[in-house]
């Protein structure tokens, strides 16, 4: 049951309406029955639970791409701690990067997955007030990608395949993240994730807010929540540039075209992992479920890949990306003598 | 590989006619306010006389400052953006490209192809600030991955110069995101193999052109004062909330704090990096 320190989205309402609603009954039902009375009243909470199970389904099953953003960035979803938690067993946090500090904006340490061993790299953002200042929002100096090199590097050294969760509204925008090399140290990560000699599965787990994001993004495998996204710029960014104020975020979520579903249809990412229904705030464990089914699922099947192999994979995989269209240049026709003719009506 | 024309940049459709007002005689200097000759400046290759301001060139006269006359051939010229998002805030993506299209006289927003610098045969790459703020999506992203894949096929040093206010493009959404993965990944097998790559950083280049190929040379060398970095200045402070301090990723910040190897004046660019790929040489 919702509690007052929750978060409500303004779409939830109906359900929350509903919620109330029934926690009205039970409570008229204990009442009833300390006094021997549980006729008609049982009947009516089963019927309501299942319609509440129905508009769940319903609504969540539509959510437009501005109501995906919020529930990306529920207050109560499900966070990279969360997880370890409830997916993996024995988790051994490594901290240092060697150079400047202990990030809390990204973890890093040694998990076991069921009966493997894993490096486990992923974004924090905190939950109360003084754990998301530590942690930044979510948004990683240098520091925290510099760490989850090293880690990686362990990784690969010894075997390990990596577990990446992003979770982040981008890469920091500070004055000290920038005399740190916040944009060569992004570009280090892409580099040496795309050659490292290990497999690496990598989550959205909530927001995959751009560089910041594919930091730490670069894998054999991509899967995303349900109710998750994962764009070139938030969408408040978006439209303070193209829209002139971040007030039209909305239009600029629309235009994006950046949820789970959109990016599974562009080919970027691998899998949706699905959500309890109502999101993943509704039901963490269940949440936790799905990831870890869908984590156990690839890293077996990454396990047999020969690491040269891989790594080409892994190669073709960010290779082919790209909307372009190739036309059949002009000059390549000239070069033709044979074509010359036809040239001018082919360009 | 498409070779575009003759072997003169001059008979190369488009670029030969670049569109651009004629402006007047004379020119007012960003950096110093002089009041200057604008022919001494186009003399100068484009830098102010009194002050080394060094003011914006387009890929087109940049390749003619960079590489031996006429022998740059233009590679993949072909390549359209699509619009795979249909993306429309104001204006449709489609009719924004056109219209920068016909304004710069360029394709798209970067120009990739080999030439010869001081004898020495190159694979060249340059993005144009000018088309769309230089910004990344799909054609740029493969046009300089098929550069980069080319050169570690024939083993030849590459040479990028990055000019591009727009980081990674929005119109183009996850697609353009994902270039700089794509050029990343390539970057990544040619350093493996031994390639050499010389990153020339120019004014501006920030975001995901910062956060990718550009900051991924084995050199990296740039213009005097040109901004560089990865959020924008803007961004930053509204989210610090602070003055940001004076010079603030500008090439001298970039030098101070570790993460250039080099700021060369525009006219010793050519010149330096004829002599760096010369050292790198066997």
């Amino acid at each position: 049951m919702p509690s007052f320190s929750e978060q409500r989205l303004p779409f939830e309402a109906p359900i929350y309406e509903m919620e109330l609603r029934l926690g009205e009954m039970e409570t008229q039902y204990a009442k009833n029955r300390a006094v021997g009375d549980t006729s008609k009243i049982g009947e009516q909470i089963r019927r309501l639970r299942r319609e509440l199970a129905a508009l769940k389904r319903e609504i969540y099953s539509q959510l437009d791409s501005w109501q995906t953003v919020q529930v990306s960035r529920h207050q109560q979803r499900p966070q990279t701690r969360d997880y370890l938690d409830l997916v993996f067993e024995q988790f051994l946090e490594l901290h240092g990067d060697r150079a400047i500090g202990d990030d809390k904006a990204i973890v890093t340490g040694l998990a076991h997955l069921d009966d493997m061993k894993v490096m486990f790299i992923g974004h924090q953002k905190g939950k109360n007030l003084a754990e998301r200042t530590a942690c930044h929002f979510g948004c990683a100096h240098p520091e925290g990608y510099r760490k989850a090199l090293l880690k990686m590097r362990f990784a690969a050294k010894f075997g390990l395949p990596i577990i990446s969760f992003i979770d982040t509204p981008g890469a920091y925008p500070g004055i000290s993240a920038e005399e740190r090399g916040q944009a060569a140290i992004i570009a280090e990560s892409l580099m040496e994730m795309s050659q490292i000699r290990t497999p690496i599965v990598c989550v959205v787990i909530g927001e995959g807010g751009s560089g910041g994001a594919l930091g730490i993004g670069i894998g054999d495998r991509l899967g995303m929540l349900e109710h998750t996204y994962y764009s070139v710029i938030s969408p408040e960014g978006c439209a303070s540039i193209l829209w002139k104020g971040s007030e039209h975020a909305p239009k600029a979520a629309a235009a994006l075209k950046f949820t789970s579903r959109d990016l599974l249809r562009f080919g970027i990412t691998d899998e949706i992992i699905p959500e309890p229904s109502g999101g993943a705030h509704r039901d963490h464990r269940e949440a936790a479920s799905n990831l870890k089914s869908f984590l156990l699922r690839n890293l077996r099947e990454l396990k047999g890949v020969p690491l040269d192999d891989l790594v080409d994979r892994r190669y073709e995989k960010y290779r082919k990306i790209g909307a372009f269209v190739e036309s059949i240049a002009a000059a390549e026709l000239l070069d033709e003598p044979q074509l010359n003719g036809k040239a001018e009506t082919m360009v | 590989m498409a070779k575009i024309g003759g072997d003169s940049l001059n008979s190369w459709h488009g670029h030969s006619e670049l569109k651009r007002v004629p402006e007047g005689v004379w020119m007012r200097c960003d950096g110093c306010s002089a009041t200057l000759f604008r022919k001494q400046v186009d003399q100068n290759d484009k830098v102010c006389p009194e002050c080394n301001h060094h003011f914006p060139v387009t890929a087109v006269e940049r390749i003619n400052q960079l590489l031996d006359q006429d022998t740059y051939e233009d590679w993949f010229s072909n390549l359209q953006p699509a619009d795979p998002l249909q993306f429309d805030d104001r204006r449709p993506y489609p009719e924004r490209v056109k219209a920068e299209q016909e304004r710069t006289g360029l394709n798209e927003a970067a120009l990739v192809g080999q030439g010869f610098i001081k004898g020495i045969r190159i694979v060249f790459g340059i993005t144009d600030s000018n088309f769309i703020m230089g910004s990344m999506g799909s054609v740029v992203g493969e046009k300089l991955t098929r550069a980069v894949e080319a050169a570690t096929r024939q083993k030849l040093p590459l040479v990028i110069v990055s000019g591009s206010g727009g980081g990674a493009r929005m119109h183009e959404g996850i697609f353009s995101l994902m270039q700089m993965a794509k050029i990343s990944t390539a970057l990544g097998r040619y350093r493996r193999e031994g390639g050499l790559f010389i990153s020339v950083l120019t004014h501006p280049t920030m975001g995901g052109v910062a956060a990718s190929f550009a900051s991924l040379g084995d050199i990296i060398v740039a213009e005097p004062k040109a901004l560089v970095g990865f959020a924008g200045p803007r961004v930053i402070e509204q989210t610090v909330r602070v003055q940001l301090p004076q010079g603030f990723q500008t090439s001298e910040f970039l030098l101070e704090h570790g993460f250039i190897d080099r700021i060369v004046h525009r006219r010793d660019l050519r010149s330096m990096i004829a002599q760096l790929i010369d050292y790198a040489m066997p």
